[in-house]
């Protein structure tokens, strides 16, 4: 691959919490503009690669490049400078912050105030449903508004790479189909490459160009999303009717 | 008439001892946002205030506004080093570790500084930074020593608010108390938004140091421990880790605390605010503002 097209690499990650292994020599890449999505059941480790990815869980051996710069082992906060921000598991929006404060904080990094301008207008023509939303707590949003706000939020940070940790989880399938389309309008508008790990295995599958199978903290299984889609094991264990 | 105006005077009295108990019980309400720790040694920093304001005012002629100002600077330095040495190594070890370990600062602190080298166990006299005056306003009388602890605890609330509600900072020390992972995820600095909090909570108690002195003019190494105690109780009754839960849970203590002295015994003033523990835990254990019960 070419070099110059690879936004990260991550080679021969392995995380343990204390006894217990959650990721095991772990090899993912990323082109810049790609989607790609990693796949498993629950407990597979899928959580644990995007935490580490951002810093906030350390990984006992292995390697995270991001443009050739090794970013392992940096806080979270110089990480999310460099770039790479994520919408965690669940959402967790500030719930007693207005959404408007919420934006603000996904922006916290900024000093621009151009650029923090022309990214929030862009949020809100993006996810239009905000906009009338403004100032109401975000506690009080509904999951797809509440998804809409975290992946809003991590947009404010500016990000070259986006990490979503399950978007669909607990939204209905039309709520999911929405959030997955404009997961796709973030990446075609602004380029932005975008990390997916998902449970919904047909959505994942459907919406990235190449896809990890992931189960129990090692990669079982690598390639393009279509032919990954085709692959028996897979329809057995993820796709089943 | 002379009812109204005896009640009126222990209000008055009550509301300065408060103001105290408010100060410092922010300290409490703000570490334990970011850290969810009770910093036990809290306490000690309050009296650490007071004896820094006695050296500034007997060794140095300098005017009040400065003891102030570098009695602020000096325990905000405290409480940073207190952080960065006791508590920060512990990030990530268990809840309880930490609360040992708060408990272990303030003991150090106490009996250190009790040293006869140092600052002795005795109770030393806080010099008057001015004389006493009384006005008389024909109900009842303020002193200016309460008129300066209601003005300062008051424009201290004012620059808290700010700071908290209108700064960067104070976004993200907010951030940090909701949820500190996902505040990280935003690009905040948690270790250093975590020493700013200590910080502003050790001037704080600084203020509270000073104005104590000056009101109750005995200083003493254990000076803080009740003070402490009840403060952390005002903190608790306001809802724990809630900024104007604080401030009103100082005061409610500080009045209870006065009315009982005033009206039943001197004996049970102590006693009425475990009592209060006793009640807020039994009946609303996440405080008169708070919503939800954090697990510790
Ligand atoms: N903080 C932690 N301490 C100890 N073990 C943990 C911790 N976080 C995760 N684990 C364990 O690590 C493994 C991987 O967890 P992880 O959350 O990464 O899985 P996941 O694929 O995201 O699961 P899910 O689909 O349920 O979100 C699990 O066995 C889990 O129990
Ligand atoms: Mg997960």
């Amino acid at each position: 691959m070419d070099k110059r097209n690879m936004l990260m690499q991550i080679r021969g990650l392995t995380v343990n919490y204390g006894a217990i292994n959650a990721l095991n020599d772990v090899f993912i890449d990323i082109e810049k503009g790609e989607i790609i999505s990693v796949i498993g059941a629950n407990g597979a480790g899928k959580s644990t690669f995007l935490k580490t990815i951002t810093g906030i869980v350390k990984a006992r051996a292995g390697s995270i490049e991001l443009e050739g710069k090794n970013i392992h082992g940096l806080r979270p906060d110089r990480i999310v400078r460099l770039g790479v921000t994520m919408v965690p598991e669940g959402r967790r929006v500030f719930p007693d912050l207005s959404v408007k404060e919420n934006l603000e904080l996904g922006g916290y990094t900024l000093r621009n105030g151009a650029l923090k301008k022309e990214l929030f207008d862009l949020v809100l023509s993006t996810f239009p449903r905000l906009q009338e939303r403004l100032k109401q707590h975000a506690g009080t949003l509904s999951g797809g508004e509440q998804q809409m706000l975290a992946m809003g939020r991590a947009l404010m940070g500016n990000p070259k790479l986006l990490l979503l940790d399950e978007p669909s989880m607990g939204l209905s399938p039309i709520i999911t189909r929405e959030i997955f389309t404009l997961i796709r309008l973030i990446n075609r508008e602004r380029g932005i490459s975008i990390i997916l790990v998902e449970q919904n295995a047909h959505m994942a599958l459907e919406h990235s160009r190449r896809t990890y199978v992931l189960e129990n903290g090692r990669i079982v299984m690598e390639g393009k999303s279509g032919e990954i889609k085709g692959t028996k094991s897979i329809i057995d264990a993820y796709l089943g009717v | 008439m002379e009812i109204t105006g005896y009640l009126l005077q222990q209000f008055i009295n009550g509301l300065q001892l408060g103001a105290v108990y408010a100060l410092i019980a922010l300290g409490y309400t703000m570490v334990y946002g970011v850290l969810r720790l009770i910093n036990f040694a809290h306490g000690d920093i309050f009296m650490l205030g007071a004896f820094i304001a006695y050296y500034l005012i007997s060794k140095f002629a300098i005017p009040i506004y400065l003891v102030f100002i570098i009695t602020m600077f000096c325990t905000a330095g405290v409480g940073y080093i207190i952080e960065k040495v006791a508590y920060k190594p512990l990030r990530g070890a268990p809840k309880i570790s930490l609360l040992i370990t708060a408990v272990g600062v303030s003991l150090f602190l106490e009996y250190f500084l009790s040293l006869n080298a140092i600052f002795t166990a005795n109770y030393i006299g806080f010099p008057r930074p001015f004389e006493v005056v009384n006005y008389d306003l024909s109900l009842f009388t303020v002193t200016n020593i309460q008129i300066l602890i209601f003005a300062t605890t008051g424009v201290s609330l004012v620059l808290l608010y700010l700071l908290i509600y209108r700064t960067k900072q104070g976004k993200a020390m907010r951030a940090v108390s909701y949820d500190q992972e996902v505040a990280a995820l935003m690009g905040i600095n948690i270790d250093r938004t975590i020493s700013f909090t200590f910080m502003v909570g050790a001037a704080l108690a600084g203020v509270g140091g000073i104005l104590y002195g000056i009101a109750y003019p005995q200083i003493n190494v254990f000076m803080g421990v009740m003070p402490g105690i009840k403060s952390f109780i005002a903190a608790v009754l306001g809802g724990i880790g809630i900024i104007h839960g604080a401030v009103i849970g100082g005061f409610i203590i500080g009045i209870s605390e006065v009315f009982v002295s005033a009206f039943l015994s001197s004996t049970f003033r102590d006693g009425v605010i475990f009592v209060i523990l006793f009640l807020v835990l039994l009946l609303k254990p996440s405080g008169i503002f708070g919503k939800r019960i954090e697990k510790v």
